[in-house]
This record gives C-alpha cells, structure tokens and sequence, in this order.
C-alpha cells in the first residue's frame, strides 16, 4: 500500500479526529484563559483568603501530572456522584490544568506593569476597577501575549491526552488505525504532522497576529 | 458516594511505592539524556553552516510542537515495522529524553545568547582558547541564566513520565491502574498518585529555586543576575 493509497483510506478519520482535536483546543482554552485571569487576578489580591484559594489551586494543578488529573475527573469524581462523558472530562481536566500554568502568565504580566502606571492612575483618581481596566490590564495583556503562545500549543499537546479516555481525537484516530493496519510510521508519522502543522501554521501566526493588534492598540507598534 | 479505605491503602502503598522508585529512575535517565542530546542540538545550531543549523533548528521546533505521548507510541511502534524492536523501556526513554532535549536545548541556546557579546570579543581579544572561553569566562555566566529552566524541566519531565504506562512501562501510573482495574477502586490508588507527585514536585520546585539563589550567590551576582 503506498502512502497515498493509505492517505485515500484512512484520510478521512483523520479529518475528523483533526476536527475534534480542534474543538477541544478551542473549548479548552477558553476554559483555561477563564481560569487562569480569575486565579491570576486572585492570586494577587491584597485579601488573605481569596490569594490562598488561588496559590493553592495553581500549585495543586502545576504540582500534578496532566494524566492523573483526567483520570481523576474521568475515573474517581463519578465514585462521588459526579459522572462526566468522556468529552467534558477531557476539557475540564485540559482547560483546568493549562489554566494553572496561565494564572502565573497573568500575575507576571500585571506585575511588569510598571509602578509608575499604577501611581498615576492612583494621582489621577481612578477608582481600582477602572484602573485595572482601562491602565494596567491592556498594558499586562500586551506583555503577556508571547508567553501565552507558547501556553496555547502546550494545550494543544495536552489535548492528545484525552484520546486516553476514549475520546475520538487525532491520537486516538491514529491509535486506531495502527492498531488495524500496523502501519505504524505511517498512522503515527500523520497524526504528527497534522499537529505540528496546528502548532506552527495556526496558533503560532495567529497569536503573532494578535500580539500585533494588541501592542497597536495600546499605541507600541 | 463512596468511603476511603484504610486498611486498603495501606495494602496498596508499598506496590505505589515501588512504582515511584520506577518513576524518579525513569526521570533521572530521561533527564540525562535531555541534558546532553539538548547540548548537542544547541551547539549544532551554533556552527557556521547555515544548512544544518536550519535542519536542527526545525527538528527541534518539530519535537516541542507535537505531543509527547504520540512520540513515545511512535517511538514504540515503527521500530517493529523495520525489524528493530525495542523494549518500552527503551523506547520511552529515547521519546522523553529527546523530547525534553528540545526544550533544553533552547533553554542552553537562550543562557549562551545571554552572555553580552563584549564577553566574547574581549575572549578574542585576550587570546583565549576556545576552551578557556568556554569554561573561565562565558559557562559561568551562562549557568545562571539556564539554571531556572533547567529546573522547571526536571520538574517537567518528572511530571510527564505517567505517559510512559500507555506503552505498558511499569511505573507509577501504569501501578495504580493495574491496581484499579483488578480491584474495581480507583479512589485511593488515583489520590495517592496525585499526593505523591505533590509530595516529590512542589519541595523538589523549591529546592530548585533556593539551589539558583545559591548559585547566584556563588557567582557575586546580584538578583538581577
């Protein structure tokens, strides 16, 4: 069978694990971007008990392995009533984890806005909701942007974790039709390539996109 | 709603803990491997031939953007399908140590770019050998700036080795499962996983940051290095 009769075969399972694999990322990383500025902004509150929660959820998620957290989710939260499909496990376990990693990005961006910003800001009167708003938080987002990147394709990698819990993504595509052809380089060699061109075709020009927008919009370009 | 189990987990804690010894041993072997291979990508990318510093330079960008579980089943499985078998030790060994020699190589190649370039001329200018370069007068800068990195993955690469169990490597992971799957209880093999890479990343995390201001110190730099 040459690559092209494989590719004619089996192209379009990988289509459609392609797609799922894009929808988790999608769907896990606006969970994780929520998670990360809500535990990111916590984090550096000035009241006890709210930056507590926040260092204590980063570091349990950071401090823990990606796997063990799904099959967590997956296979011991339904011993406590809570049974999730295998789809939702995987995005909470992908977007809640990733968002650990996040919440640090958001701290150290707010925290390189310079003190001077948040003086004037101060001088000028602003009350603090309006200050994070419209001074700090465009400032830390433009700094943050590049680290994010990066963030955003570790996401994408962590989602082929999730074809560990059955669910029908690239990976678990691949998986698959190694497991009914044994054409092993070339189930796995594709699946490769469909991430790596997701990683360096579309996240990457897109995030450097947006990083372009942002700094024009805060007037660095 | 179910019970935690004593007299249970104290049946399964001591096969855990062998698994743990099998964890940290896969870690250490994979972290070896990174720290020379991300060496030798950082110095290939380095030489004065544009073609093969590209080439290295792709490979590596290739490696950190896949997933690394799909590494370690290709690693696995296309060596049988060229007559090479390799055990799953082996061959996860080979995917996580090359793996994290693609991030490690970046981290060196950041700390070598972050030596001021006057340090080099000022090299040349005083004769030095290459050697004598290296060793007196840009490594000792150089390491301060990859040390923070180099630690994140050693903590990285410990955290990632649960992927191993997918090729049947019998470490921590792959213990609890076949604890699970035999017993039926998830509960208590699953939480003890998850305390125990608590209990080894969060102090090792911290040992790591206190060994870089240690460093610091060592080498009359100031925080800001």
């Amino acid at each position: 069978m040459t690559y092209f009769e494989f590719l004619g075969e089996y192209g379009p399972r990988f289509l459609s694990g392609a797609l799922l694999t894009a929808l988790l990322t999608l769907l896990a990383s606006m969970l994780a971007i929520a998670v990360a500025f809500c535990m990111g902004l916590m984090r550096l509150s000035t009241f006890g008990p709210v930056r507590w929660i926040a260092i204590v959820y980063i570091e349990f998620f950071r401090g823990t392995s990606l796997l063990v957290q799904l099959y967590w989710i997956y296979f011991v939260l339904p011993l406590f009533g809570l049974t999730l499909d295998n789809f939702t496990a995987g995005v909470l376990g992908v977007g809640l984890n990733l968002g650990a990693y996040g919440a640090e990005l958001v701290r150290g961006g707010i925290q390189s806005v310079p003190r001077g910003q948040w003086e004037a800001s101060l001088a000028l009167n602003m009350s603090p909701a309006k200050r994070m708003w419209r001074i700090i938080f465009p400032q830390a987002l433009v700094n943050m942007l590049p680290p994010w990147g990066t963030l955003l394709i570790e996401l994408l990698k962590g989602t082929a974790l999730v074809a560990l819990i059955s669910v029908a993504d690239l990976m678990f595509e691949a998986r698959q039709i190694n497991g009914s052809t044994y054409l092993s380089a070339e189930a796995f060699g594709t699946a490769l390539v469909i991430y790596y061109v997701f990683a360096r075709f579309i996240i990457s020009p897109f995030m450097r996109w947006l990083e372009g927008v942002m700094a024009r919009k805060v007037g660095r370009a | 709603m179910i019970e935690w189990r004593w007299e249970f987990t104290w049946e399964i804690l001591p096969r855990l803990l062998e698994g743990t010894l099998y964890t940290l041993l896969a870690a250490g072997i994979g972290y070896l491997i990174a720290l020379v291979v991300g060496l030798v990508f950082a110095l290939l990318q380095r030489t004065p031939s544009r073609v093969l510093s590209r080439v290295v330079r792709e490979i590596v960008e290739f490696i950190r953007s896949t997933p690394l579980v799909l590494q370690i089943f290709f690693v696995f499985y296309v060596g049988p399908q060229f007559g090479v078998s390799l055990s799953p030790w082996t061959s996860g060994m080979i995917a996580i140590g090359l793996h994290y020699a693609a991030y490690l190589s970046e981290v060196y190649r950041a700390a070598l770019d972050g030596v001021p370039k006057g340090q080099w001329e000022a090299c040349t200018a005083l004769n030095l050998s290459p050697r004598q370069t290296y060793r007196d007068i840009v490594l000792p800068q150089a390491l301060p700036i990859a040390l923070p990195g180099m630690g994140n993955y050693l903590v990285g690469i410990f955290k990632d080795t649960p992927m191993l169990s997918v090729i049947g490597v019998a470490e921590l992971m792959h213990t609890a499962t076949a604890i699970g799957s035999n017993s039926y209880r998830y509960l208590e093999p699953y939480t003890i996983v998850g305390l125990i890479f608590l209990l080894i990343s969060l102090p090792t995390a911290f040992g790591l940051r206190r060994l870089e201001a240690w460093v610091r110190l060592r080498l009359g730099m100031t925080r800001q290095g």
